[in-house]
């Protein structure tokens, strides 16, 4: 192996110590075989299909393409912190009621690209649902129940803010 | 988008029970990123495994080196060919696929050996350290050269893994109107998100293994990986791992084998993974096949006869190849009337990536011959290519060319009129105009890009209809398995139905539900610890395994029934389920079925057996399939002409389901099923020049996304089949069949607006040159 370094990661809230690790191992690496967080998935490790898809400093990233050492000093938040176990947030229970889930490999990245996409477009359209999400790519949907739930959880989430 | 309404189905389905759409039992684990998949699992004390692949797609192995890879610090393993303790080979039909090659390889990527060691990294460098030394050979790279016998062997199996031949009615009848062209349809990758992975755990002494492994097919996987380990099968227990998507891909051994050997060889448990680029060498791929096809018809566009060779490249190892034949070769006529044919079919080994399953499986590649020629008659007999397909339409009654009847419902006539019917999209090129009156790029073709010109854009429109058999074919039994058990009011279902994002997890619970009147049900782990299922494939679970859970659950309500009758001086002949209820609707007498069960345990398992069917005679006669599903697609497509742009605006299709059990997951299978076939029509395919690929990563293997993929607006066809448990069909393989021809014919039909001509596109997929060169 490589060098083992130690350094702390912000994740989901909590500091998190990393020990041997290489200095040059991916983020996505990092959350899954160092800290147990396997719910940022790996599917082409080249940034193509966002299935690894969290968030650094408030931008959605594929984990894939960042370095885990890069990420000192900066709030990650991975699927596993959107909400409580049990409890699921509003666009991951959409998802569910919606059947925008098959086998669900895509859907944590899915997840928190629409979190991302409607905290910062509350109501998209259809276009711009379609443009911010192409970055994720699904096998199983045909990408409908998908649009579905987010059209779903931007309503809802209209009403309630009138 | 036309989405069933819930109680559709059935009117007054209670929510859960079947007809409704609840939700999945593990959506919540999925959103929330805690469901298991695979890739997630890991057992303490755990090493990696990898492999090590051949660079070149014929050589042979002059020697193998480990000594560099075993100066590595925390290498713990080497093994080639040489340590498997059992058979060597394994494959679905014919076992002629090494576990690791011992003195040829036969494609780029098939296993030469694997390593064990502490880390991934470790194992990385080790595969590197191997030092192999081949003498290259001339590869087998043309299809016609396996058929001419121009080649020498290159496998001792020969180089056509089947030749069958179809010769239906008379074989010299003509037609007034004839057309004919050749087809070539590109090599698709099945492009799961869920990359191969697993974990073997052997047991203490090396007397066994679990396997935890995502796959389509629990017992067939243990049936090969025993044989190989020299084991026998109940020494070999398979648990599903979460899949990750599948589509055909898992249903031939990956890395199965390897696995489970070096667990046993370190006794300790070892886990593998391939990369995106590993898994597009290490599972097989839908066949590249070209296709040439003849059309008699009378002067009014009624079939006279077809006349067919079809030559489909397997690649290295035989896989299904003979089965994905047979489907393409004895479907060839479509889901039309066709009295007379004569059809050739040839699958070959050459030194391509192996070929075998894909969602379709052969159907596929013949429906892009037949729907083309479909309109290419329609065009020669000046009629329209929806009257001419409606003319044609086969009926329940009618016959395939190998002379078996289509005793299935068969509403070919009706998907197709009912897709028709579907409105054509509202929008005009380019969308609604944007605020500054210009069009949305994003809906022009080529889209972020900016290369289009609305004016430049021709619109088109295209057909596409087509038949899928449905379960295995040619007296193969493929049945299944499931178990019931009642206790405490609480029901729980077993069976080894692999679960690969499809729903059936969804769907048999509302089975029990429907037929116990009991809410309450719990699926147990799916394993091996039962009976098989069969293959998650030939769209075949909600009909095969539905048909299990549907008959265990009926063997527990006689049982109940029979107690409740004992209990209540009643007859068990009449009671019946109403909701939650028990009743006996003569007397008006009703007890919750839940507290019809108190204190009690009935546990019953049962098999579901499809009726036989049969081989296929010298001549391609004879009743190969279980049953038939059909569908009808309508593609409307923007075509930039100059650019060879395409930007697929929407797809209407009327499907043959039978009965749709839970809607919203029927919907699913469609749209997703409709996205692969869009991927194959003209995004997908995997390049091999010289038998070397060239695009095996998401970079150049292009998957639809979200700004590719269109509103699909569907109905379905629900007439319950009679000869179905369920009265459902499959419905996951139709989807992707004649979508791809509807939206190529669509290009077609834009061009020839642009020039009174257009491009023949005979093959898929369309790339940019074939519409602009």
């Amino acid at each position: 192996m490589s060098e083992a370094e130690i350094y702390r990661l912000h994740v989901n809230g909590e500091r998190r110590d990393v020990t041997d690790s290489w200095v040059g191992e991916s983020l996505l690496d990092v959350l899954r075989d160092r800290l147990g967080l396997v719910g940022a998935k790996g599917a082409c490790e080249q940034g193509e299909c966002g299935s690894c898809s969290v968030i650094v400093d408030d931008e959605l990233v594929c984990s894939c393409l960042v370095m885990a050492a890069s990420a000192v000093g900066q709030r990650i938040v991975t699927v596993e912190g959107i909400a409580a176990p049990g409890t699921p947030s509003d666009v991951q229970q959409a998802f569910v009621d919606a059947g925008a889930v098959q086998c669900g490999f895509c859907t944590p990245g899915l997840i928190m690209a629409v979190h991302d996409l409607l905290d910062r477009t509350p109501a998209p359209t259809d276009t711009e649902i379609r443009e911010e999400l192409a970055g994720n790519v699904c096998r199983c949907t045909g990408y409908g129940r998908i649009i579905d739930a987010v059209q779903r959880v931007a309503v809802a989430r209209t009403e309630r803010a009138s | 988008m036309t989405i069933v309404e819930e109680t559709a189905t059935t009117g007054t389905a209670r929510h859960g029970a079947l007809g409704t759409s609840p939700t999945r039992p593990d959506g919540v684990a999925k959103v929330q990123g805690s469901f298991e998949f695979s890739s997630d699992i890991s057992a303490d004390g755990c090493l990696w495994g990898a492999t090590l692949r051949s660079p070149h797609p014929y050589a042979r192995i002059v020697s193998i080196d480990p000594s560099a890879a075993w100066q590595i610090d925390g290498v713990q393993a080497v093994i080639t060919a040489e340590d498997v303790p059992g058979q060597m080979t394994y494959g679905l039909i014919s076992q002629d696929q090494p576990v690791f090659a011992g003195d040829v390889v036969r494609y780029v990527g098939e296993p030469v050996a694997a390593v064990a060691a502490d880390d991934p990294e470790t194992c990385r460098r080790a595969i590197e350290a191997l030092a192999v030394e081949y003498e290259v050979l001339d590869p087998l790279t043309d299809a016609e050269a396996a058929i001419a016998g121009d080649h020498p062997p290159i496998h001792p199996d020969g180089n056509v893994i089947r030749h069958q031949r179809i010769v239906c009615g008379d074989p010299d009848a003509t037609g007034e109107v004839v057309v004919e062209g050749t087809y070539e349809i590109g090599m698709q990758d099945q492009a799961f998100l869920g990359l191969e992975a697993a974990l073997a755990i052997p047991d203490p002494g090396g007397k066994g293994v679990e396997l935890h492994i995502a796959t389509q097919w629990l017992h067939e996987d243990r049936a090969q990986i025993a044989a190989c380990l020299g084991l026998p099968e109940d020494a070999v227990r398979l648990v599903l791992g979460g899949v990750g998507g599948a589509f055909g891909a898992r249903e031939d051994i990956s890395l199965q084998v390897h696995t489970c050997l070096l667990a046993l060889r370190l006794a300790r448990p070892v886990r593998m993974a391939y990369s995106r680029a590993e898994s597009f060498l290490g599972h097989v791929h839908r066949h590249p096949a070209t296709i040439w096809m003849r059309h008699h018809a009378t002067g009014t566009g009624e079939i006279v006869k077809i006349e067919s060779r079809m030559v489909f490249d397997g690649g290295a190892y035989a896989s299904t190849s003979s089965a994905v034949l047979v489907n393409a070769i004895t479907l060839a006529q479509g889901p039309y009337r066709c009295p007379n044919a004569v059809v050739d079919g040839w699958a070959v080994r050459t030194n391509h990536l192996p070929c075998g399953a894909m969602r379709g499986f052969g159907a596929v590649q013949a429906c892009f011959a037949y729907e083309t020629q479909m309109d290419r008659l329609a065009a020669a007999c000046d009629v329209d290519p929806v009257d001419l397909r409606i003319l044609n339409a086969m009926r329940t009654g009618d016959t395939l060319i190998t002379g078996q009847p289509v005793l299935n419902v068969a509403p070919v006539a009706e998907c197709i009129r009912e897709t028709a019917a579907l409105p054509l999209p509202d929008e005009p090129v380019g969308g609604a105009p944007m605020p500054d009156g210009g069009p949305d790029v994003m809906k022009l073709p080529g889209g972020a890009g900016r290369t289009a010109d609305a004016s430049n854009i021709v619109r088109g429109i295209g057909w596409g209809a087509s038949i899928k058999n449905l379960m295995y074919s040619e007296a193969f039994d493929d049945y299944s398995t499931a178990r019931c058990r009642i206790e405490d009011g609480v029901v729980t279902l077993k069976f080894a139905t692999a679960e690969v994002g499809q729903g059936f997890v969804t769907l048999a619970p509302q089975i029990a539900r429907t037929v116990l009147g009991i809410d309450d049900v719990r699926l147990d782990r799916i394993d091996t610890l039962i009976g098989s299922s069969g293959s998650t494939s030939a769209s075949r679970q909600t009909w095969m395994s539905g048909g299990a859970v549907n008959a265990a659950c009926l063997a527990v309500r006689a049982k109940i029934f029979e107690h409740v009758a004992s209990s209540n001086g009643l007859d068990a002949e009449t009671l019946l389920i109403d909701g939650t209820d028990i009743v006996e609707p003569a007397t008006g007498w009703r007890q919750d079925a839940v507290e019809a069960c108190a204190g009690q345990t009935f546990d019953e398992t049962a098999e579901y057996h499809h009726p036989p069917t049969t081989e296929l005679d010298e001549h391609g006669q004879g009743s190969p399939h279980t049953a038939f599903a059909f569908v009808a697609h309508r593609a409307v497509v923007d075509v930039d002409p100059d650019l060879g742009l395409v930007k697929v605006v929407q797809i209407a299709t009327a499907q043959d389901v039978g009965r749709a059990l839970n809607p919203l997951s029927v919907i699913g299978q469609i749209e997703g099923g409709i996205a692969q076939g869009l991927g194959l029509a003209v995004m997908e395919e995997i390049i091999q020049i010289d038998g070397v690929i060239r695009n095996g990563n998401f970079t150049d293997y292009l998957l639809p996304t979200f700004l590719d993929m269109p509103p699909v607006v569907a109905t379905l066809i629900e007439e319950p089949d009679p000869l179905a448990p369920l009265g459902a069909k499959g419905v996951g393989e139709p989807p992707t069949i004649s979508s791809t021809p509807a939206i190529v014919a669509a290009i077609r039909d834009a061009l020839r607006q642009v020039d009174g001509v257009g491009k023949p596109l005979h093959r898929v997929p369309v790339r940019p040159g074939d519409i602009c060169l």
